[in-house]
């Protein structure tokens, strides 16, 4: 068992390359190719179910950890590790595969062996970023993710593809290059890429320059993941890229990539940086509220369900920044989970919505209308996973929903206040577009025609659908896991900020950010 | 007691017959629906037995089945409060909901989409006992989003009407903004006594002393709480969706917006009794609420033509006065009124709707009359529900109403009683106007002797009654119309008030000084008072008996004379423009036009793109990008991070 606790990680990581390797020498008959891909993606899945089976729960720091020198000039490592934060992440992305090949199954016609080899790559590169201890190591996959993704959007989506996957690869990665900076300088500083050490070495104060420098540290990470989650007002690039993208990669978009932004939000700017997190939260949490009633504003009028959804992810998401930055063990846990949720009930949407466009090749909400007559399979499933996005309790949605704002309420009330509003919001735009596309009677004759569900698509639902509801109505199961892990955090982001108050300023607020980014560039220039 | 048995029955019942039902018979799918509502009917009965034999020391019994979520210190389970409270919602939910059952075999028989509308109704069931048995506030507010979501499917079940998916969608939206109330005062609770749990809040509220002069945090819970009572029980400013949910089948109607979900937030309020108590501002303002929704709908009521919505504004009204009860600190008399009216608010739904099938979809009272021929068993039980609600004695609703408005005037609320009484009387008119209009006269629809000739294969033929399984639970209610009453009969009038001392040991403190009041040789005017409210009763009788039987072209007359106010009546004070204008349409223009058209498109997007425009020979470069060449991406992710390096390097990074 030892032998296998130390290398799963490994292995759960290197599985889907490994299979998109085999690929590569693969005649180009298609049904071999989906069968070996979906095939791929179920050992993976397989595997990964290791970590929550043998995690032992309130063991503090991280487990399954492998840690072997991998360049030695500059001192990289290979950290791999996981808490029961980022494990559940790693499950989740290891459950979507499975889906995301089924439903690329027909859709994807054209150089299949390269998607499915880019989607498998975009696997493995993923994983990594969850489990990733070592911060070259982490920025290695963060970035490794961008190429097949972009990739993806580019080549099999429709429409703008071109436009959006530009958008998307240079949004992501100039945001990337402050993180980069900001990693080397604490290279610079301390000598090691590891997340554990830099961690330590801050805290005890053996990091010269660092109160000067943590602002900049700090925002260098967070610009990163800020735009990747996506936080208003970076957040233009994911309508485009959602709507260009082929199903399967809106899935892993929203239910993973995203969570990406909001893991390092976590993980690092909390991790390495809890004085100035404290210090930039107002701010933050102000895009972060912003984020949910304009996200959901906007989504409501959109004549694209596609983008609609998209932009309820602006939403969604705000809400897992609100809950990480309230810093209370109750908001934080329900932002883990919301990330978990956000990622089914989401990541079904995209599939629905994958199902109708293989259909009609359209997405313009004006197209449809009385679906729930032909398909009414289809119309159930998709009442089904939008309640659970409206946040329907006994269901997923509503879990994470209601702890990320009784969280924020019990850090700032008008926080809570405000965020809250957005049970009105999503229930708005998703009950106004399930009418406009399933009640009344079939308005365009093309849809009388249309066919239910099939058993594949049926079949890639399912395990969506128990999910959502074993989410909902059985939160403990990953709350067990998640808890301790959140305390743990907690608990050193608390006794560095207490150790800081009570010499630090207080609160930074937008102005004072101003002013200091104003500052800066008048001195670059004046020397 | 294993009680969680009985909400789980429907449950049940509602996933047997969504996941199959489509391929099982009528029968099957009836049988399967009405067994589970029966057993959970019969299984509450026999709790109730087991509970009245328990010693006053275990009650509240409760049952805990394990944790539902827990984070940090808090955590809400899974469990069931069983007190005389919730005993008494209990059998209404599960009693009249099985009747419903009963009848809506009768009602859907024509209808498609049986077994949806049956796994519907069940999972309504569900959540409704859930909303009333749970043990702590978040598993209410999950019955309590859940019973939304059944509503909202079940008013929009003829999804092909345009009208009924909007009167759902309404409902829901109009509830969420209730529900956004409520859950920001279970946040205010969790933040201050850590718990949602009953069992552990009451001894902490109870520490609080009463506010008054200042307004605190009980205030606030109880004001936040009032928000999301008049959502899910139509009252002033949310009433709005209620008279749309009419879209619904009929049954729909009686069970959900007359009988048992409406009256949540009444059920609500009497639950968090501890709160109100100690916040006599936010009692005060369930009161004014409450009676001002009554005024307010009657007299739409007196105007509509629509024989289901004259109900749908009857039932906003009468949750007034439980509102008005629950305000003045009178739950008892609050709840009392719960119960009679879904005996008699039920029924009048269901032979509203035994009118509507026997004239096959015709809801227009201008359209009726004469029907005590046609449909007499239908009659009937129409007339003992008429009766009970215009209060007039021995009929159920009398007992209860009198004892709301009488608690209002020995409370001190002079005003309130003012009104109370005149919309009384408003009520007793309204309602025999409608049984006027329906039953007496000539029948002013198609001729039926034509109709029946001409119609066999097309036309619905003359009015007929409607077949057992619907009549049947109509005279079951009528029956607890008439005697529903009896088990609250004040002292005053030589009865021993069996629901009040039954109820009291909840509602303790109040219940006390209530009778003491009543015990303090004031039983005279409390006499005189019940005259007066009688008196109201025959007079709204008699108005309309000389309005729509003796003189029936005075209305008329009297409607153009009234003019403009009339119609602004008749189209409900034009509320539902008013919202629209206000709040819809500025919100819908606004992310239109500002957030996405303005900030999004061309505030973000035109900063992006400009950028990019302005360097035409990058965007060529990107242009070669999209070759797809993964090499030349990795060259792009290298070209970056040297120069990021170079930057590190000349800014001098040590």
């Amino acid at each position: 068992m030892n032998l296998i606790n130390n290398n799963i990680l490994t292995i759960v990581i290197f599985l889907p390359l490994a299979g998109a390797i085999l690929l590569l020498f693969f005649p180009r008959r298609h049904r071999d190719i989906r069968y070996f891909a979906l095939a791929v993606s179920l050992i993976t899945l397989l595997a990964s179910l290791h970590l929550p089976w043998y995690l032992v729960r309130g063991q503090s720091g991280f487990q399954f950890e492998e840690n072997i020198p991998w360049i030695a000039h500059p001192n990289i490592h290979y950290h791999l590790g996981i808490d029961g934060i980022s494990m559940w992440l790693v499950i989740l992305t290891t459950f979507l595969m499975p889906m995301c090949v089924l439903i690329s199954w027909n859709s994807i016609g054209d150089r299949v062996k390269e998607f499915f080899i880019l989607m498998l790559v975009l696997e493995t590169a993923m994983i990594g970023v969850f489990v990733a201890l070592d911060l070259f190591l982490f920025y290695f996959f963060w970035e490794a993710t961008l190429i097949p993704m972009a990739l993806i959007i580019g080549m099999y989506g429709h429409g703008r593809k071109i436009y959006a996957s530009v958008k998307f690869f240079l949004y992501t990665m100039i945001a990337s290059v402050f993180m980069l900076a900001a990693v080397i300088w604490l290279y610079a500083k301390t000598g090691t890429f590891d997340f554990v050490d830099i961690q330590g070495k801050i805290q005890s104060g053996q990091v010269a320059g660092f109160e000067h420098a943590a602002f900049w540290l700090f925002l260098g990470f967070f610009v990163a993941f800020a735009v990747k989650v996506p936080l208003f007002p970076l957040h233009t690039w994911l309508p485009d890229a959602h709507v260009e993208a082929p199903t399967a990669g809106s899935v892993l978009l929203a239910a993973v990539l995203l969570k990406m932004g909001t893991y390092g939000l976590l993980r690092f700017n909390l991790g390495l940086f809890p004085d100035q997190s404290r210090r930039n939260a107002p701010w933050i949490i102000a895009l972060a509220i912003i984020g949910i009633i304009y996200g959901a504003l906007v989504a409501m009028i959109q004549p694209n369900i596609k983008r609609l959804v998209a932009y309820t992810s602006v939403s969604h998401l705000g809400f897992v920044v609100l809950g990480i930055f309230s810093f209370t063990q109750i908001g934080m846990d329900g932002a883990v989970y919301q990330m978990l949720s956000h990622g089914i009930s989401t990541g079904a949407l995209f599939m629905l919505l994958g199902m109708i466009y293989d259909r009609r090749h359209t997405y313009d909400i004006g197209e449809y209308g009385g679906l729930a007559t032909p398909m009414p399979v289809y119309a159930t499933f998709f009442a089904f996973i939008m309640l659970s996005s409206v946040g329907l309790p006994l269901l997923n949605g509503f879990i994470g929903e209601f702890m990320v704002l009784s969280g924020a309420f019990q850090a700032k009330q008008l926080y809570g206040i405000l965020a809250a509003t957005g049970v009105i919001w999503s229930a708005c735009y998703l009950l106004w577009m399930y009418q406009r596309v399933f009640y009344g009677n079939v308005t365009n004759p093309v849809n009388n025609s249309l066919r239910d569900l099939s058993a594949r698509e049926r079949v890639s639902l399912w395990p969506l659908a128990i999910a959502a509801l074993v989410m909902g109505v059985a939160p403990m199961l990953w709350l067990h896991s998640i808890d301790p892990a959140v305390a743990a955090t907690l608990r050193q982001f608390s006794s560095v900020v207490q150790a800081h108050a009570a010499h630090a300023p207080g609160y930074l607020s937008g102005a004072d950010v101003a002013r200091n980014g104003v500052q800066a560039v008048l001195q670059v220039i004046g020397r | 007691m294993h009680l969680w048995i009985i909400p789980l029955l429907p449950l049940a019942g509602a996933a047997i017959n969504g996941l199959l039902g489509k391929r099982f018979s009528r029968a099957l799918v009836s049988a399967i629906a009405l067994g589970s509502t029966a057993a959970a009917f019969a299984m509450a009965l026999w709790v109730a037995a087991q509970f009245l034999g328990l010693p006053p020391d275990q009650v509240p019994h409760i049952e805990r089945y394990g944790t539902w979520l827990s984070a940090g210190p808090f955590s809400a389970e899974f469990g069931i409060y069983l007190d005389q409270l919730s005993l008494v919602m209990m059998l209404v939910v599960t009693g009249v909901g099985f009747l419903i059952h009963v009848y809506s075999v009768g009602y859907m028989e024509h209808e498609g989409g049986y077994y949806r509308y049956f796994a519907y109704l069940n999972i309504f069931m569900f959540f409704m006992l859930t909303l009333v048995l749970a043990n702590n506030y978040l598993l209410m507010f999950v019955g309590w989003e859940g019973v939304g979501l059944a509503s909202y499917l079940l008013i929009g079940f003829w999804f092909l009407k345009k009208s009924a998916a909007d009167a759902g969608k309404k409902a829901f939206l109009t509830n969420r903004v209730g529900d956004f109330g409520f859950l920001i005062a279970l946040f205010l609770l969790i933040k201050h006594f850590g718990t949602l749990q009953y069992d552990s809040l009451w001894p902490l509220i109870s520490k609080y002393p009463v506010e008054t002069g200042a307004a605190g945090l009980l205030t606030a819970i109880g004001l936040l709480m009032l928000v999301g009572a008049t959502g899910k029980s139509a009252q002033i400013p949310l009433y709005v969706w209620l008279p749309d949910a009419m879209e619904g089948p009929t049954p729909v109607s009686a069970l959900i917006h007359a009988a048992t979900m409406v009256t949540a937030g009444v059920y609500m309020v009497a639950r968090s009794h501890l709160v109100f108590n100690r916040a006599p501002d936010a009692a005060l303002a369930v009161a004014i609420i409450g009676t001002l929704t009554a005024i307010f709908a009657a007299s739409i009521g007196i105007v509509q033509t629509d024989i289901k919505k004259v109900l749908a504004y009857s039932t906003i009204s009468q949750l007034g006065y439980m509102f008005m009860a629950c305000g003045v600190a009178d739950y008892v008399g609050g709840i009392f009124h719960l119960v009679t009216h879904a005996f008699f608010k039920g029924l009048l739904f269901l032979a509203a709707g035994s009118v509507i099938h026997g004239l096959g979809g015709e809801q227009d009272m201008r359209n009726m009359g004469g029907l005590r021929k046609y449909l007499p068993y239908t009659f009937w039980c129409m007339t003992f529900a008429t009766f009970a609600i215009a209060g007039i004695p021995p009929f159920a609703g009398f007992f209860s109403k009198d004892q709301i408005l009488w608690s209002a005037w020995s409370g001190g609320y002079h005003v309130l009683w003012v009104i109370g009484i005149i919309t009384a009387g408003m009520t007793s008119f309204y309602m025999f106007r409608l049984w006027f209009l329906t039953f007496f006269g000539d029948y002013r629809g198609p001729n039926p002797e034509a109709a029946g000739h001409a119609g066999g294969s097309h036309g619905h033929g003359a009015p007929h009654e409607s077949p057992w399984v619907m009549v049947v639970p109509l005279m079951i209610l009528a029956l607890l119309s008439l005697v529903g009453g009896w088990i609250g009969v004040p002292h005053v009038l030589q009865g021993s008030d069996h629901f009040g001392s039954f109820l009291s040991p909840v509602f303790n403190a109040t219940a006390a000084t209530a009778e003491g009041a009543a015990e303090q040789g004031e039983s005279t005017t409390e006499l005189a008072f019940t005259f007066i409210s009688v008196a109201v009763g025959l007079l709204g009788l008699l108005a309309a008996w000389w309005l729509y039987y003796k003189r029936p072209e005075l209305p008329a007359k009297m409607a153009k004379a009234a003019g403009g106010l009339y119609i602004f009546v008749l189209e409900k004070y034009k509320v539902d423009e008013l919202y629209g204008a206000v709040f819809i349409q500025p919100l819908i223009a606004l992310s239109s036009t500002v957030f996405w058209k303005g900030i999004d498109r061309g505030l973000i997007d035109g900063a992006v793109d400009g950028g990019a425009a302005g360097a035409r020979e990058v965007s060529d470069e990107m242009r070669h990008m999209q070759s797809g060449n993964i090499r030349s991406y990795a060259g792009w992710v290298a070209i970056g991070a040297a120069a990021v390096i170079a930057f590190m390097v000349w800014r001098g990074v040590r």
